[in-house]
């Protein structure tokens, strides 16, 4: 196994440096500090900051599997709540340019984070207050259904409160 | 196996579960309608409890009362879920279908049948059977789901499944997801019961409810374990039948005229 | 019994070079193709919901099939006692890793999430076959790894036999695993029967066998080493044993099926209305593939050294277009939902689906089979596989 391993990492590898030669690569010593935006709702996080600069990938790594496998659906640590407190108040979406939150600390660190693969990066029911977000025109309808819909409503009830 | 398969869903919210089937009897032994009790439970289920198997969501399709050239329960689903209509799609054979509308004609009486097809549910999923890492799994209240999290795009659900109920996310999505429903490049996805509405408490998926409001009333959703739902009502009055029956796979959606 | 010389290939021509090169492209070709489709989803590829498995699976399939059969070789010489066959079992143990390795190469790199590699190496779901199977071809690379050392090293040599008889059950777990990824669907209907565990593991010796003397003969006439009539001849007629075999099979599975009137409509498809997939199998798989090879290894031709190599090029070839009838085949045709009605739906029920493998499908797919070629062009030079001669003389001593 190791073996193949071993090989399988060679070949992707040099697959990898192949790919990322194209890429932006930061300048060694240069690289900008990141830009750490105070959260837009609320005065403190779930935890104290140093512990959720250290450990934010363990908590949200439970909860996820607690929420997809079990259906526990609590509020504290779940990913939504992350976004809706830090997105940008600029983009709405805590990924969608280099200063948004998550984006900013990570691509400083060179962790890679897969999490947007799948999830939104913007708050439930902000998507129609940025325009932008409507990369297709067949989205508005849906857009315009999400605004309107008692669901969206709720959802910034619980946010704002 | 299917028993092995059952345990270990179960076996992380086992204490969970003993203490809320506990009071639920504990509650039907008092109560004078313990139906209702258990309904009232089964939709309500706080945030921080885990599904039970005491619930088993499930679906009836009522072939007869489904609207030819109608819709509207596949136009909810692309919007609740945030998949691209097909009609829409500049690669409509890879665009994601998470629910369709299927004709179906007899040939020699020309009778003709229309229905919704979808993920049916099934008590012995043949997804969960042959997924490698385990993404593909059936929740504790019988809502087969997939794992983004663990889902390595290995397509090998999609060979297994009977109905062809899943696709794969074949291009990126580029952040148009709905907060509320995750979905992704590389992955495999089907129809999940519009869990996350089921979670909220909203006791109806987007299909069934876009169907009533149409008038239609061909699909209804409930709890296919309370003898009192709506749904088990129906189930005990109405002959259905399971698609592909002979397979034996316990499905979670009946249909009705077929 | 007579004491044979292995010796590493020079491996320090032009010719080597090119060859070493050009493989090494390929392979080249293949990464990029993977990247590409990495990149962008498996929405540049011919694949869809329709067809789910595409070209990189028939490689890798045929790879991962045609590796376990090329341990055959090496097989007969300790699991059997073959004397003859003792100087062509490291070759044998090689070129079944390097097969394998490709295989699974494509197999992993078809992935929608590739990158997640490790999950399926940290989460297992032990009723998935898949799963089965990635124990199997672990195992696999330990034990035919430990029976080429015992090959190698004088020290453990005493060892061979037991680790030549593990890797010979293991691998035909492993074929018989392989055989039900398919075996194990119940929802297609060309797939769901246990005749698709030996039927692989038959076309396994086939295909192997076909790709070990195409390599072999390349490896002697490339390097000048002398290769003896005695190995071919013997080579050729298990190859025509396996051939027949692997007919008897296909046969078998067919006339099986036409018995049931519920597969007839399927089986229409396959053997009479399917368009590139009739003509796959007509053409490619039965006369390509076995016919054809059959008559020219049975006879006259069967004693010329070119017409055994245009023979197994054809068994290889053939087994390709198996593969894709397999594979693919059984895919195009739709789910039988609701038997006796005609289906019809945006989702494409109802309907024969097509398929056009895309370039980036078969780069991968290619480059699988390069890094197999490059791995033992490389094996060979720098470990003492080959011996250095297998004259008739040499070759006969052994058998006494």
């Amino acid at each position: 196994m190791k073996r193949l391993l071993a090989l399988g990492a060679v070949v992707l590898t040099t697959a990898a440096l192949a790919w990322a030669g194209s890429d932006d690569q930061p300048k060694a010593g240069g690289a900008p500090k990141p830009v750490i935006t105070k959260a837009v709702k609320g005065e403190q996080c779930v935890e104290p900051t140093d512990t959720m600069r250290r450990d934010h990938m363990k908590f949200l790594d439970h909860h996820r599997d607690q929420a997809v496998i079990e259906g526990v659906r609590t509020k504290k640590y779940s990913l939504k709540e992350c976004i809706n407190c830090h997105a940008s108040e600029t983009t709405g979406s805590v990924a969608a340019s280099k200063d948004d939150f998550c984006v900013s600390c990570h691509s400083y660190a060179a962790v890679k984070i897969d999490c947007f693969d799948c999830h939104s990066t913007k708050p439930q029911g902000s998507a129609a207050m940025h325009p932008l977000n409507a990369e297709t025109a067949h989205y508005k309808h849906k857009l315009a259904a999400q605004a309107a819909s008692k669901v969206s409503a709720e959802e910034m009830a619980g946010v704002a409160q | 196996m299917s028993e092995l398969n059952q345990m270990s869903n179960q076996a992380p919210a086992s204490p969970e579960r003993r203490r809320f089937v506990g009071v639920a009897t504990a509650a039907a032994g008092l109560a004078i309608a313990p139906g209702v009790m258990l309904v009232e439970v089964a939709h309500g289920r706080p945030e921080d409890q885990a599904a039970s198997s005491a619930v088993r969501w499930g679906m009836l399709v009522d072939a007869t009362k489904c609207a030819t050239g109608c819709n509207d329960c596949v136009t909810a689903c692309s919007t609740e879920n945030g998949w691209t209509p097909v009609a829409e799609s500049a690669h409509p054979k890879q665009a994601p279908q998470w629910i369709r509308k299927l004709e179906l004609q007899d040939p020699l009486t020309q009778m003709e049948t229309n229905l919704p097809m979808m993920c049916q549910h099934c008590a012995e999923p043949p997804c969960v059977d042959v997924c490698p890492t385990g993404a593909s799994f059936k929740r504790a209240d019988g809502i087969v789901l997939v794992n983004r999290h663990t889902c390595i795009g290995c397509r090998y659900c999609m060979m297994a499944c009977p109905y062809k109920a899943r696709s794969l996310v074949h291009e990126s999505l580029n952040d148009t997801q709905k907060p509320d429903v995750p979905r992704g490049i590389g992955c495999v996805e089907s129809c999940t019961l519009c869990v996350q509405k089921v979670d909220r408490g909203d006791g109806n998926t987007a299909c069934a409810e876009a169907c009533t409001a149409a008038g239609h009333d061909a699909l209804l959703f409930g709890d296919m374990n309370d003898p009192e739902s709506e749904i088990s009502k129906r189930l005990r009055e109405l002959p259905t039948k399971q698609v592909r029956a002979d397979l034996n796979l316990n499905l979670g959606v009946r249909y009705h005229g077929i | 019994m007579a004491s044979i010389t292995f010796r590493e290939v020079e491996g320090s021509s032009l010719k080597y070079w090119l060859l070493f090169g050009g493989l090494g492209l390929f392979v080249l070709f293949g990464a990029l193709a993977w990247n590409h489709m990495h990149h962008y989803g498996h929405v540049v590829t011919g694949m869809d919901n329709q067809i789910v498995w595409g070209l990189p699976h028939v490689f890798a399939v045929f790879l991962i099939v045609a590796a376990s059969g090329a341990l055959n070789v090496a097989s007969i010489a300790s699991v059997f006692n073959k004397p003859m066959y003792k100087p062509l079992a490291p070759l044998s143990a090689i070129l079944s890793l390097a097969l394998m390795l490709g295989g699974l190469l494509v197999l992993v790199l078809d992935l929608g999430r590739s990158d997640r590699l490790i999950v399926a190496m940290t989460h297992f779901n032990f009723k998935s076959m898949f799963t089965w199977n990635v124990f199997l071809y672990s195992g696999f690379f330990v034990l035919v790894g430990a029976y080429l050392w015992t090959m190698l090293d004088r020290n453990v040599k005493t060892y061979s036999k037991t680790a030549g008889t593990a890797a010979f059950i293991w691998r035909l777990v492993l074929t018989t695993g392989t055989g039900s990824l398919f075996g194990f669907l119940v929802a297609r209907e060309l797939y769901g029967t246990a005749m698709l565990a030996p039927m692989f593991i038959i076309m396994s010796f086939a295909y192997g066998l076909a790709i070990y003397l195409m390599v072999l003969a390349a490896a002697y006439a490339w390097t000048g080493r002398t290769l003896g009539d005695a190995v071919m001849m013997r080579l050729k007629t298990l190859l025509v044993v396996f051939v027949a075999a692997v007919l008897y099979f296909v046969v078998v599975h067919h006339m099986t099926n036409l018995y049931f009137t519920k597969y007839h409509a399927v089986e229409a498809f396959i053997l009479r209305d399917g368009g590139i997939f009739t003509t796959l199998f007509w053409v490619g798989q039965i006369l390509i593939g076995c016919v054809v090879p059959l008559v020219i290894l049975l006879s006259k031709l069967g004693t010329q050294r070119t017409w055994i190599m245009v023979a197994c090029a054809l068994v290889v070839v053939g087994g390709v277009a198996q593969m894709y009838v397999t594979i693919i085949g059984a895919q195009a045709y739709p789910l039988d939902m609701f038997p006796g009605l005609i289906e019809s739906s945006s989702f494409y029920d109802g309907v024969v689906h097509s398929y056009a493998p895309s370039v980036p499908e078969l780069f991968l797919g290619l480059g699988g089979v390069a890094i197999a070629l490059l791995v033992t062009v490389f094996a060979i030079k720098v470990l003492r596989l080959l011996p250095a001669s297998l004259d008739d003389a040499t070759v006969a001593k052994l058998e006494h």
